[in-house]
């Protein structure tokens, strides 16, 4: 671990504008995976802004019947919530499922979405990796890659964003509020918050430098049933290889995204409309154009029949 | 005290402590945070300073020059350990590779330097300072691409390479019902929860290591070997013990270059190794390819039995022999087991939790169950019209106790057996396929020498030391039960101090001989105490009673303490074996009942009970021996489903080196265990009448998930771990 400088924000604005003017500043919050990849010297920060005094650990009600989440919300309190657990069931059984109510307590809203991968070649500093070294290359491309990405991945990186959350927010229609550090805000969408790699794996989602993300917010809720199922070698406590979140309404309409197989939580909205015709007409559209290799080639079956489990536990 | 004949009654078998669950003496220290595990001693030296260790990045070749002169100015840095510097060091008897790489590199993450600082924080900030360019070399990692290659390895603890008796090929070839199998168990790593550790500080040409070890005598040795001093020049002290599994049994690297810190500084110097350094830095269990060749009659009968093991580890290592236990375990007039080793330059495989049988048993006991299967026979039958009271290979020796299939027949019954359905993929229950699978557990019980030394007190407290360790098996326990049963006192009459090398010399922790010799040892000692009590109360030895705290002669009596005047007695002796092991073939024996669930749609697999049925003499502490075998059960369920070293096979490393990568069981895993134990004494075994758990539990588990995947699935899968990517493709369509 780099020595590093460290301060407690004051405000919003001081925070973003501190990062923004300080060389290799870096938030923190929780610190469950910020603080790990320090240790590893994988992420090697000179400077460090506290923003967990701000008071934006609230949820509360939207104007128009949604639901906005401060970005300092815990994950535990964000699964326990009343409304969530009523409108919104997918977020809090997609948060439940991640990590261990230790590492929920202390994880926030906002700092789940920042989660970078688990690609084993980017924790091990003695391998290439564009990620984590640009320019470096890829030491998982034709090495281990079983719990690597089939989609949305390039010829500089494969790997896939972690976080369970971030897949029902996905699913949820979720918009990220952040502020800038000249104080103007703005409000982006999930489906373009995560960057794809191209050819810049180690830029991961839309924010501008010191742009600090101050809530999530969530659309009127959609009723439906909400499942998220997912699938990993062990019960508890690790990765998932897939993940299906689905929103499914009476009629056999409904929602999926998926976890586990993209640099960031997959949806395409238009395989949707398939919904009716059933898992394997969905996850062709889904899935289409998956590069697989030989150590993650199950994984479109494993959608596929993942998803027939969750339409048929959603019929019954 | 020798034991050359079979125990006749002794004081054991009063079992007024001995075979009672009392629970385990040391865990309020525990629970309390107040067991000295090696990194958490404190004032045994002042100012300690910490010592990080910077491992290679390549897996074969060698390093052309390194710059330590940053790591050096860096702040609060003491010194710079690298082979340039350290003097001449040699290698231990157990270690495969040098414990201080460079210039030549042996295997990926092989110590090449340490930096001792200050602080913790500031020795891990200059290590990553250090740059290092190396010449990378052409290295072997491909156990399946270095079968040609392999050679009969020299003959070991398992005996020798190769066996046969009879005329095995014929017979296999005359068979009515064949079975010919190939078989893949990974490289496991022991996980254990505690890092390896260890403080290190010099008084002058004397060492004092306070470390986390399991064969005290053994590494005080290969610690003055490596680093050429005296063995009385050496000190190790290791009470605690937070996990071994076999991973502990040798000097590694945080004990050699912490004594290497320790000199260059003059300062006593801490290492703990970072987990994600532990898995490619330190010994693993390696990986085998087996062949299994099994022959019957129609009956059933085996006919022929032969048993292949490939496995691969750096020059000069050793094999993993998992054919041990097919020499052993089933009849069969014909018979072979052929050992290959090949040179793989992966990092040095070594012992780990019932080695040679448990990969061994991961492989046979499928084998067994598709046998069965061919035959139309129920799996406890088809074990059952096989089994022998007699070594297969060497007749004349009888089993001195044998009782696997009294433990299949009562697991059946226990387990409700009855219930499952031969034809697998039948089962379902909601969105789960159910199955039930079985297999036998199989691992010998070792006798070694082991010694102790009790002293008695004026307060009538006996203290019982020994170079013995408890790796959280419950030596301290044991220890006590065995000392207090043998002098006639409550068991919080007895003080056990455990794992100094200034203490008698026992057999340590490993291959399960712990307990049965370990306490045979004190008993040893107690003996000798007795007869030191009643000479000093002019007690006749020969019809004096230790019972509740006093001696009684005739119509004489005095407590204990008397005895022990103001000085207090003590004695020291060892127990050491005649050939009774020679004459009997000496095992442990069990029966493990798993029942799994299988999602019909992802494939996912969840274990939904578990049963083993356990034969091993006497058991000394129910509580501890049946947390031994559940913890055994455990790691099977491991090694069933999801533990395995995953090597890149480009760069020669274990990719998934840290507990995120690599996954042991967590609780939701493992839903319900039950441990039996069959009520039996082994004359035979030594004076406590006892034998190993701690390995028979592991032995047999991971098969026995296997066929119950199959019985649930219809799939059978012969490369472990059997994760849902190998199912999925040939899952039962959905209903």
């Amino acid at each position: 671990m780099k020595a590093f400088s460290y301060e407690r924000a004051t405000s919003v604005q001081q925070a973003a504008a501190s990062v923004a003017g300080t060389p290799g500043a870096r938030f923190i919050a929780g610190g469950t995976n910020l603080l790990d990849l320090m240790k590893l010297q994988i992420e090697t920060p000179g400077h460090l802004v506290d923003v967990n005094g701000l008071e934006l650990d609230k949820i509360e009600k939207t104007g128009d019947g949604g639901l906005r989440i401060g970005a300092l919300v815990r994950n535990t309190d964000l699964a326990a919530d009343k409304t969530v657990r009523k409108d919104y069931g997918l977020l809090s059984r997609a948060l439940l499922a991640g990590a261990s109510g230790q590492l929920r307590n202390k994880a926030t809203t906002a700092g789940n979405l920042l989660q970078r991968t688990r690609c084993p070649y980017f924790y091990d500093t003695n391998q290439p990796c564009n990620k984590r070294k640009p320019g470096s290359g890829c030491a998982a491309i034709g090495g281990i890659n079983r719990n690597l990405a089939i989609v949305g991945a390039s010829e500089a990186c494969i790997a896939t964003h972690p976080s369970d959350m971030a897949v029902a927010l996905r699913a949820l229609d979720a918009q990220v509020e952040t502020m800038r550090p000249d104080g103007t805000t703005r409000t982006i969408g999930m489906d373009s918050f995560h960057a794809l790699p191209g050819t810049t794996p180690h830029v991961e989602n839309d924010l501008a430098p010191g742009e600090m993300i101050t809530a999530v917010t969530l659309p009127v809720p959609v009723g439906g049933t909400h499942i998220y199922h997912k699938v990993r070698d062990r019960a508890s406590y690790a990765f998932a290889l897939i993940s299906v979140a689905a929103i499914v309404q009476k009629d056999g309409s409904g929602r999926v995204a998926l976890g586990g197989v993209a640099p960031r939580p997959w949806r395409i909205e238009a395989a949707e409309a398939q919904m009716p015709q059933g898992a394997k007409a969905v996850t062709a559209q889904l899935l289409a154009g998956a590069k697989t290799t030989p150590h993650n080639a199950f994984k479109p079956a494993l959608v596929e029949r993942t998803l027939a489990g969750v339409l048929a536990q959603a019929r019954s | 005290m020798k034991f050359d004949s079979p125990a006749g009654d002794n004081p054991i078998d009063q079992l007024k402590v001995v075979g009672k669950p009392h629970p385990r003496i040391d865990g309020p220290l525990k629970t309390s945070g107040k067991a000295t595990y090696a990194y958490e001693w404190k004032d045994i030296a002042p100012n300690p300073a910490y010592g990080y260790i910077v491992g290679s990045a390549i897996a074969k070749g060698r390093i052309t020059s390194i710059d330590i002169d940053r790591a050096k100015a860096a702040s609060g840095v003491l010194a710079v350990v690298t082979a340039q510097n350290a003097g001449k060091l040699s290698k231990g008897n157990f270690n495969t590779a040098k414990l201080l790489g460079g210039p030549e590199i042996d295997h990926y993450h092989q110590a090449i330097a340490l930096v001792v600082a200050e602080t913790f924080e500031q020795a891990r900030a200059a290590a990553s300072l250090i740059s290092v360019d190396y010449k990378r070399g052409d290295g072997a990692f491909d156990l399946a691409k270095s079968m040609d290659s392999a050679k009969a390895p020299p003959e070991g603890w398992s005996g020798p390479a190769d066996t046969a008796v009879g005329d095995f090929d014929s017979a296999f070839a005359g068979a009515p019902v064949q079975l010919d199998a190939e078989y893949y168990t990974p490289d496991h790593a022991h996980a254990m929860m505690e890092p390896h550790a260890t403080i290190a500080a010099w008084q002058d040409d004397a060492l004092t290591l306070w470390t986390s070890n399991q064969m005290i005598d053994w590494s005080v040795g290969d610690v003055a070997k490596t680093l050429g001093i005296p063995k009385d020049k050496v000190r190790m002290i290791s009470p605690y013990i937070g996990g071994g599994f076999g991973g502990k049994l040798f000097v590694r690297a945080d004990a050699i270059l912490a004594a290497l810190g320790a000199k260059a500084t003059g300062r006593a110097v801490k290492i703990a190794l970072p987990r994600p350094f532990i898995f490619n830095n330190t010994t693993h269990r390696p990986a085998t390819l087996q062949r299994i060749r099994i022959g019957t009659g129609k009956d059933g009968v085996i006919t022929a039995i032969g048993h292949e093991s490939w496995s691969g580890d750096l020059p000069g290592g050793g094999a993993e022999t998992a054919n041990s236990q097919t020499r052993l375990l089933y009849a069969g007039a014909n018979r072979m087991t052929r050992t290959r080793l090949s040179v793989l330059d992966l990092p040095e495989g070594n012992a780990m939790r019932a080695p040679g049988e448990a990969p061994g048993m991961m492989a046979l006991e499928i084998a067994m169950d598709e046998m069965a299967e061919k035959l139309g026979m129920d799996p406890v039958r088809f074990r059952a019209i096989n089994d022998t009271q007699v070594d297969p290979e060497k007749p004349e020796r009888r089993y001195s106790m044998r009782q696997l299939t009294k433990c299949m027949e009562i697991g059946a019954e226990k387990f409700g057996w009855d219930g499952r359905n031969a034809t697998p993929g039948t089962r379902r229950e909601g969105r789960w396929l159910v199955g039930m699978g079985m297999a036998a557990a199989f691992r010998n019980s070792p006798v070694t020498k082991s010694a102790a030394r009790v002293r008695l007190d004026k307060r009538g407290v006996v203290t019982v030391e020994t170079d013995m360790t408890d790796i959280g098996t419950g030596t301290y326990t044991i220890l006590a039960q065995t000392a207090a049963e043998t002098m006639g006192l409550p068991i919080e009459m007895i003080e056990v101090k455990l794992g100094d090398s200034t203490f008698p010399v026992s057999c340590g922790s490993g291959g399960q001989w712990g307990a049965n010799n370990s306490t045979s040892g004190v008993y040893a000692a107690c003996m000798k105490l007795r007869e030191a009590v009643t000479q000093a109360l002019g007690f006749n030895p020969q019809d004096a009673v230790f019972a509740d705290g006093k001696v009684r002669s005739g119509n004489r009596s005095a407590p204990l303490a008397q005895a022990a005047g103001s000085n207090g007695l003590s004695a020291e002796d060892f127990i050491e074996y005649g050939d009774l092991d020679k004459q009997y073939q000496q095992s442990t024996f069990g029966a493990h009942f798993v029942e799994v669930g299988v999602d019909a749609h992802s494939a996912e697999i969840r274990v939904r009970r578990m049963l083993a049925v356990c034969a091993a003499g006497r058991i000394i502490n129910p509580t501890s021996a049946r947390s031994q075998v559940i913890g055994a059960m455990t790691m099977g369920v491991g090694a069933a489903l999801m533990e395995e070293l995953v090597i890149d096979k480009r760069f020669g490393f274990f990719v998934n080196h840290d507990l995120a990568g690599y996954e042991v069981p967590v609780h939701a895993d493992i839903p319900h265990q039950e441990v039996i134990f069959l009520d039996e004494v082994d004359p035979l075994s030594s004076p406590m009448k006892a034998k190993g758990v701690g390995e028979l539990g592991i032995c047999g588990v991971a098969a026995a998930v296997a066929n119950a995947i199959y019985n649930a699935t219809g799939v059978r899968v012969r490369d472990y771990p059997i994760t849902l990517d190998k199912l999925i493709e040939k899952m039962p369509a959905i209903a």
